[in-house]
């Protein structure tokens, strides 16, 4: 059982009902079974007349509906637990903050939450269910037989624990082999993706047929080291089969005998031969589900893992004044969990409002987490960041980020139109509304949520209003000439994960995000022109010159041009400032 | 057992290098590897034969171990009834028997069954990768139609092997238990025996028919839902970064809710239907019984001819209630082979030749004449009447806004597209051909280098740059190593380590120079390089290009680039602009022309450091 999931079901209201309607429908059921056989056996040994056979039907009538609405309310189980759990995970993913995300857990949560929790159906639907009636059916089995014929009871009674003691066997053997070697199995099953997702560059290189030998290869070792297991992991339940049908043998063989000798009825012979399995099945159905259900156990401990991993922080209350606030570092360390360097090493800095900062220095000497550290992504294992004179871990980081445009290196566009994808978080009515956040309240665009109806933002003044703004945003970040040209212009919605763009494309419409901030006290860009050619390079410096005056600026640059905005620039090396110079000497220090 | 099959034993799969050590030209490090292939057409023919067999088999061990069921439960009923008329013990020695006997033998076909079934659907979803695979070899239009995409063909292929183990494999068994149990009824009584078969029909073809349909339906529903859930959880984490500093992150959770709940209420209604379906089974069974104990009796049957037929009646539905399951299933399944059918139906993108010319081989001269080549239907060509000639040993770079068409051009020189007309010559020490009378793997290995969106592969270092070169020994790994820039890295990091899923381990900087070595390594006739100082920061670039210039010096290289530092060491600088040749010249013809160039370079070097 899995203790986490069973506190989620009890907490949960709706959760808890439907449970309890399946559970209960699954055991009657179950209990039914008895009845059904005590009918029948007595119809066919003469002890009930033929009419008892519209009880029977009545019993068989009884028990597909209680099947019916076990499944339904299974079904509703199911989707209130994996609901919830969705939402919880989500939420949970929002505390953790950016930062925490490292790039390879967000595909599996993407996993997770999405087919991932599909594998809890298994567990809610059909495990569950089958423990309350292994838990009842047997033991109601048992009495009747210990009622109807002692001796049969007895073999039925010393029988069964081996069933669940040979279960426990196999679950132990399969638990083990499972953890030992999931790994193994990701790797290998992971190779064909791997193969296929990089056919191009094998391709360039004349690899590809080649692979198609190793792709069989793989597969080979594969299979036999599945079987291998399989081998092993059936021979056990083979054992359980065995116990099952001989101890059926055991109880027929001695009834056909003493009913030989007369000193047993036919009636409770029949009873006994058609109860004995029953208290077997449910048993071993309990073993079946349950390794059905196994993937399911390993998603709900996964999840559970993520919505216990410990947040960052209490969110602060405090706000920051208006107007531009002083940043300070002040012997700054980040950590990632898992890396033995730290990201950041006592790192001080103080950037005065309106100071345009480039930071320079090799890709991952720690110029993002600098970034990201500004943003509240990241919070310093040591050390302290202030801003206007307070500690940013006791301010409203939403209030705070308000006031911060921000260019990520791979923004992600989000499956919506290229109108909503700039006005990102345009209408937001959160907290530390800046200046210019007044005329977005209006617009129906921002909205992540829209396919179809996302295109009719087009009508009201508000909207009008909106989308002037977004133009605006877009001409200044160079995009307008290729949104323009796109087939529906700003409502053109964009396709998984923005493919229909260039790489330079989907950074000007991430640049038109941050210039769509008209009230941003502080930009944060993050190699903002990386994937532009010179010219448009050119035009998009041209424009953040512009965006940065009268603000705080911290760029992350490579390129020269970039550099030479700033009127100061930072190198960092492995995690310190190694040089810190007004822009005009860098030409001489390096 | 319905759990999909246990992970198999921790041994370190042959990534990348696993085959056999390749045989062929060394002089280039490429090989010829068409005739591997094909000399396992036949093989691939004799596998499937021995794959029936192994099917065949593991149908007849399920079958065997579901009769053994049913034979139990007969021989114990009439062994009961027959024991209670007091006959001779003699009499009834057999039943006795036969009830032990299919006691004993029922577990040991089950587990024959179990095991071959899962080899058998092992063998059949290794094979469904193979074809997959040699089907999506040749390039295609639409191979970069996302990650996502291909992990979903990837998964495909486990359909094959649902196929077999959960729905062939389980109705093989229940229609042979079946045929069983009305013979067995047919024997004592025909009337009996009818009333079983439609019983058993309803549970074992109406419904699972029915739930084939319902499945069908309801998945056709649900899909759509599903995807916009994944969407939405996609926003909310990989976009994490952007909702936070732009705070949308409760609109965009609200809408993944919203997202989920339209998901769940179809589930739930799905269900219901799921639900519905198993109570018809256990319905259909009940009655089946009590039909067959009305007729019998009514017949005139004696007692333990009733006994014999109400319990095979009862358990033959044993292995046919779960097909309801199976067909509910089989939609899916069917869809996921449909995908995979009309995957390999695809045609590819360029038109191998029946009879492919013979390559020219030594120092190649690429003549590109009036090239016009459109991506799929577009209404502008991506290439739009481009010339120009390479000449064995010289430099040309293609400069050129993004979205130009540089990167289409060098996709024409690899064959990776065909041309909509226009035409490109290579000519050898020994001839010349048409590239569209080539093989594009012969094309590929002559026109290759640094492509557009390099892979980093599961594998070690030494293994993700020698699949370039599988011959190269470790100096040659080390030179190309070097001259990428990419030995500081490359000692840090260790050659044997095994770089992470996607490359994530590899910065993109890194990643570009990896993808250099291995073009280095490679050391094609024709050196094709797609922007390598990309996401590089400044000084690295410099050094990089530097280096790479140094590198190809004396090689025939065509230079996609955007950076017009050192160019002036190139023989020839073509630039591109919407598909057409804008300007052409050296650098300091471009450098005193008004124009593209002229502006670039001043927009560069007013903005230089040097």
């Amino acid at each position: 059982m899995h203790k986490d999931l069973l506190r989620l079901a009890r907490a949960e209201r709706a959760v808890k009902r439907h449970l309890a309607v399946c559970l209960a429908a699954a055991v009657l059921a179950g209990l039914l079974v008895l009845v059904q056989a005590e009918l029948l056996a007595g119809v066919l040994s003469g002890r009930f007349a033929l009419s008892a056979l519209v009880f029977l039907a009545l019993v068989v009538g009884v028990r597909a509906l209680l099947g019916w609405v076990q499944g339904v309310a299974g079904g509703r189980t199911a989707t209130a637990v994996k609901s919830t759990l969705r939402h919880r995970l989500l939420g949970r993913l929002q505390d953790l903050g950016p930062g925490r995300l490292s790039a390879h857990r967000s595909g599996e949560l993407v996993t997770l939450t999405g087919r991932g929790l599909d594998a809890l159906d298994p567990y809610l639907t059909g495990y569950l269910p089958a423990v309350a009636i292994a838990a009842i059916v047997p033991v109601a089995v048992l009495v009747r037989l210990f009622v109807a014929d002692l001796a049969s009871a007895v073999i039925v009674l010393v029988t069964l624990p081996l069933i669940p003691i040979f279960g426990a066997l196999v679950g132990m053997h399969t638990k083990a082999v499972t953890e030992r070697q999931w790994h193994a199995l990701a790797r290998l099953g992971g190779h064909f993706l791997d193969v296929v997702r990089g056919l191009p560059t094998l391709r360039a290189f004349g690899r590809a047929r080649h692979q198609a030998g190793v792709i069989e290869q793989v597969a080979d070792a594969h299979r036999a080291a599945t079987m291998r297991t399989l081998r092993v992991a059936f021979l056990s339940s083979l054992v359980l089969e065995l116990a099952a049908s001989l101890s059926l043998a055991l109880v027929a063989v001695p009834i056909g005998l003493r009913l030989l000798s007369g000193s047993l009825d036919l009636s409770t012979g029949l009873l006994v031969l058609l109860l004995a399995p029953e208290a077997y099945i449910p048993l071993r159905m309990m073993g079946t589900r349950f390794h059905a259900s196994m993937e399911g156990v390993a998603v709900a401990d996964q999840a559970f893992a993520v919505l216990e991993e410990e947040t960052g922080r209490p969110a602060g209350r405090a706000v920051t004044g208006t107007g531009i606030p002083e940043i300070r570092l002040e012997n700054v360390t980040v950590r990632y969990p898992g890396r033995e360097d730290a990201a950041l090493d006592d790192v001080s800095l103080v950037i005065a409002p309106g100071e345009r900062v480039a930071l320079v220095g090799e890709s991952g000497a720690g110029k993002s987490t600098l970034l990201h550290l500004l943003l509240g992504f990241v919070t310093p294992s040591a050390g302290r960041v202030t801003v206007g004179g307070a500690d940013l871990t006791t301010l409203d980081l939403d209030a705070w980020r308000s006031r911060l445009a921000f260019v990520p290196q791979r923004a992600h566009l989000f499956a919506t139109t290229v109108a909503e994808n700039i006005a990102l978080g345009g209408d937001h009515d959160g907290a530390g509304d800046g200046p210019g956040s007044g005329d977005g309240s209006a617009r129906s665009s921002g909205d992540t949520s829209g396919n179809g109806s996302a295109r009719t933002s087009g009508n009201g003044s508000g909207a009008d209003a909106g989308l002037a703004s977004v133009r605006a945003a877009a001409a200044s970040a160079q995009a307008a000439e290729f949104v323009e040209a796109l087939p529906q212009g700003y409502d053109t919605v964009l396709g998984e994960r923005g493919a229909d763009l260039s790489a330079g494309q989907r950074q000007r419409i991430a640049l038109a995000r941050a210039f769509h901030r008209p009230q941003a006290a502080v930009l944060l860009l993050d190699e903002p022109t990386a994937r532009l050619d010179g010219r448009s390079e050119a035009a998009v410096i041209e424009a953040t010159r512009a965006l940065a005056d009268g603000r705080t600026a911290i760029v992350v640059a490579h390129r020269p041009a970039m550099i030479d905005l700033a009127d100061r620039v930072i190198r960092i090396t492995e995690g310190r400032v190694t040089s810190d110079h007004p822009a005009a000497t860098i030409g001489d220090s390096s | 057992m319905t759990g999909s099959p246990t992970p198999p034993g921790p041994e370190q799969p042959p990534v990348l290098h696993g085959g056999e050590e390749r045989s062929g030209e060394p002089e280039h490090g490429v090989q010829k590897p068409v005739q591997t292939t094909q000399t396992r057409a036949p093989e691939g023919s004799a596998q499937r034969l021995g794959g029936m067999k192994r099917l065949v088999l593991a149908g007849a061990a399920g079958a065997a171990a579901e009769l053994a069921g049913v034979g139990l439960i007969a021989a114990a009923a009439w062994l009961i009834t027959r024991a209670a008329e007091h006959p001779s013990l003699s009499a009834l020695s057999v039943a006795i028997v036969a009830v032990r006997a299919f006691a004993t033998t029922r577990g040991v076909f089950r587990y024959g069954e179990r095991l071959s079934g899962h080899d058998v659907a092992l063998r059949a979803q290794a094979s469904t990768r193979k074809r997959l695979y040699e089907a999506l070899i040749p390039a295609r239009p639409l191979t970069h139609g996302g990650a996502d995409l291909l992990s979903r063909m990837v998964d495909d292929t486990d359909a094959v092997q649902d196929l077999l183990v959960r729905c062939l494999l389980p109705a093989v068994a229940a229609l042979v238990t079946g045929i069983a149990a009305v013979t067995i009824g047919a024997l004592v009584l025909p009337a009996a025996a009818l009333v079983m078969l439609a019983g058993l029909v309803v549970a074992g073809v109406l419904l699972p028919a029915g739930t084939a349909t319902a499945a069908r339906r309801w998945s056709a529903r649900i899909a759509p839902a599903r995807a916009e859930l994944a969407a939405r959880v996609a926003d909310l984490v990989h976009g994490a970064a952007d909702l936070a500093a732009y705070g949308a992150n409760g609109r965009a959770l609200a809408a993944a809710d919203d997202a989920g709940e339209r998901l769940a209420v179809l589930e739930r209604r799905q269900s219901r239907v799921h639900a519905a379906a198993l109570a018809a089974g256990v319905f259909v069974q009940g009655l089946t019984v009590l039909g067959v104990v009305l007729v019998a009796r009514s017949a005139g049957v004696d007692r333990v001819g009733v006994a014999v037929l109400a319990l095979t009646s009862l358990v033959s539905f044993e292995p046919v209630l779960p097909l309801a399951a199976a067909g509910e299933r089989m939609a899916g399944i069917t869809a996921a082979l449909r995908r995979l059918r009309e995957v390999r139906a695809t045609p590819p993108a360029v038109v191998t030749p029946a009879v492919p010319a013979s390559p020219p081989d030594g120092p190649l001269t690429v003549e590109v004449t009036d090239l016009v080549v459109r991506h799929g239907d577009r209404p502008v060509p991506a290439l739009d009447g481009v010339s120009l000639t390479l000449v064995p040993g010289k430099r040309i770079a293609l400069v050129g806004p993004s979205g130009a068409g540089k990167s289409t051009l060098l996709a024409a020189l690899m064959r990776l597209i065909d041309p909509e007309s226009g035409n490109i010559r290579i000519t050898g020490t020994d001839g010349h051909a048409d590239l569209s009378d080539l093989d594009p793997d012969d094309v590929r290995m002559r026109i290759t280098g640094l492509t557009q969106d390099p892979y980093v592969f599961q594998a070690s270092v030494r293994d993700n740059l020698r699949l370039a070169g599988p011959e190269a020994d470790d100096e040659t790994l080390e030179r190309a190593v070097r001259q990428a820039s990419l030995a500081r890295w490359v000692e840090r990091t260790g050659w044997d380590t095994t770089l992470g899923e996607d490359g994530r381990t590899v910065s993109g900087g890194q990643l570009q120079r990896l993808a250099l070595a291995r073009a280095l390594l490679y050391d094609p006739r024709v050196l094709l390089l797609d922007e390598p100082a990309e996401a590089l920061d400044e000084t690295t670039a410099d050094a990089l290009m530097s280096d790479l210039l140094d590198a190809t010096h004396g090689r025939t290289t065509l230079l996609v680039t955007h950076r017009l530092r050192g160019l002036d060491q190139v023989d020839e600088i073509v630039v591109l602009e919407e598909g057409r040749v804008i300007q052409r010249g050296s650098h300091e013809e471009l450098l005193a022309a008004t124009g593209y160039y002229q502006d670039l370079w001043r927009s560069e070097s007013l903005t230089a450091r040097r």
